[in-house]
């Protein structure tokens, strides 16, 4: 697994959009030929990647808003957008 | 499994629309049929633009604005919009072939999230010999600039055969000079067009062979720089694929005049009935169409599949492929090692390993519109 570094600033590119899906009650990631379920950590990640937070600044914000372990944190941000990022649904 | 009430029918992910089976190309690999839709039996904008709202209120996401060359329709940009309007992701498939800088900008404008550009070969030369289209290869260049500049995200598609098989690596490599974030490998898919021109598409086995290994390999070296995703034949598998995701359960086809298909080649299969958009609400399709029904879930299942473990993994695999193979669209795929008709596929195995290695252009039934079918040149 990469590692990304922490002073990237992830942004969804055109094309990857988060969406509610009102007909199945669930959030979904939308990019080009895939569906990906977002479940409640993975929202909350993706609704901060706007492209103006750094990773390190994303997790400090989840550690805070959740009162969360920030290395257990850090490592689920980075795992996920590591596995985004392979799938070139992130830009980083 | 029982039969499928209602309430247990999952929600489709995807339509394909078919916007028109005009076509500037004439690719003989194309898997339209035969018997294209002519111009004038066309849905109209609004049509299309009700299929798109039943569409999204049924739970679809993706919408694949697909053909014959989409970019003839005028309303184009119009369709995009409304897509974008309901809540849909939209994806265009195109050809590239009318893709100007004022089309490439209204249709961002418009919200479209998606392109997928498909190519014939790495070099010009064959490339336009295979699109049956002087000049197609410079001009997919110019869209995939233009989609580039317009920020939009690409994917390019290449179908593999004969002609090109020895270039499936190059390929990949134009698609990242390109700029696509994704490339799609097929291997050709024998419908329409594709199976009338078949023996001229045949690739032998070991290059076919080769060309999967390569663009195995590819998969891993290029892994975070471009998604390769590669659809390869079934025939050399232990099991079939779970065509379409399974039957009626995944997707929906809407053919230039409004029919409606669990898969583009659905219409191969004799006997079935299609209800059309122009009678019957899409939700209403989705839930009732005796085409849909006939092999949704697993009711319809022969032996073995019937007392089978993994019926539910591959429902079944293809029902075309059944049908073209063993006869009968509700047997078991013959890809499947399980199938009693399984040697016929060895033997296609077998067969396509004596087909010649391409020297010099190969002759082609182009794919065109009948001239005098009112469905106009293929240029309008
Ligand atoms: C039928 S075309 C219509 C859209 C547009 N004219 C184009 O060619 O991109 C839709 C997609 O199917 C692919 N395709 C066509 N015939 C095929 C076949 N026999 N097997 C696999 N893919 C095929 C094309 O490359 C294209 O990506
Ligand atoms: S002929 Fe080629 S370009 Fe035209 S619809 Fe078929 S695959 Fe697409
Ligand atoms: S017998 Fe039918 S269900 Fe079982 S693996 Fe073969 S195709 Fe799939």
């Amino acid at each position: 697994m990469i590692s990304l570094a922490l002073d990237s600033k992830p942004r969804l590119p055109r094309g990857v959009r988060l969406k509610h899906d009102a007909v199945r009650n669930e959030w979904t990631l939308l990019a080009p030929e895939r569906v990906l379920k977002a479940d409640l950590v993975a929202v909350e990640i993706l609704k901060r990647c706007t492209g103006d937070a750094t990773i390190t600044a994303i997790v400090d914000d989840l550690a805070s808003a959740f009162k969360a372990d920030r290395t257990r944190i850090e490592s689920d941000v980075q795992t996920f957008l590591a596995d985004l990022a392979a799938k070139r649904m992130i830009d980083l | 499994m029982t039969a499928i009430t209602p309430r247990d029918l999952p929600a489709p992910i995807g339509l394909l629309a078919e916007l028109t089976h005009r076509c500037p190309l004439g690719c003989p690999y194309c898997s339209n049929p035969i018997e294209l839709d002519a111009r004038a039996g066309e849905l109209d904008t609004a049509t299309w633009q009700r299929v798109f709202g039943e569409a999204a209120a049924l739970g679809i996401l993706h919408v694949h604005l697909s053909g014959g060359e989409p970019l003839t329709r005028r309303d184009l940009a119009d369709l995009v919009a409304h897509c974008a309007h309901v809540g849909l992701y939209t994806n265009l498939i195109t050809s590239g072939v009318g893709l100007t800088r004022p089309v490439m900008t209204r249709l961002a404008e418009a919200g479209l999230d998606h392109v997928q550009l498909s190519i014939q070969d790495s070099e010009a030369t064959s490339a336009d010999h295979i699109a049956g289209y002087q000049g197609a290869f410079a001009r997919k260049r110019e869209a995939a600039a233009l989609v580039q500049e317009a920020g939009l995200p690409l994917t390019v598609n290449a179908v593999i055969h004969r002609a090109n098989v020895a270039r499936a690596g190059a390929m990949v490599a134009l698609a990242i000079t390109l700029g696509a974030r994704r490339v799609e490998i097929a291997h050709t898919q024998y419908y329409g067009w594709g199976l009338r021109n078949r023996s001229a598409l045949m690739p032998s086995r070991d290059e076919a062979k080769r060309a999967i290994a390569e663009i195995e390999r590819l998969k891993v070296l290029h892994a975070g720089t471009i998604v390769i995703d590669h659809v390869a034949p079934d025939y050399h598998a232990r099991y079939p694929k779970a065509c379409m995701g399974g039957w009626a359960r995944r997707s929906l086809n809407v053919t230039p005049s409004g029919r409606v298909l669990p898969c583009h080649a659905a219409e191969t299969i004799p006997g079935l009935e299609f209800w059309s958009v122009a009678t019957h609400a899409l939700s209403t399709i989705w839930a009732d169409s005796p085409a849909f029904q006939a092999y949704r879930g697993t009711d319809w299942m022969q032996e073995p599949c019937r007392s089978c473990a993994r019926k539910e993994i591959d429902w079944g695999g293809c029902r075309c492929q059944a049908l073209a193979l063993a006869g009968d669209a509700a047997a078991t795929d013959p890809v499947c090692m399980l199938s009693p008709n399984h040697a016929v596929v060895a033997a296609i195995a077998e067969a396509e390993g004596v087909q010649p290695v391409a020297e010099g252009p190969i002759d082609y039934v182009y794919r065109r519109m009948p001239a005098r079918s009112g469905a106009s040149s293929a240029s309008d």
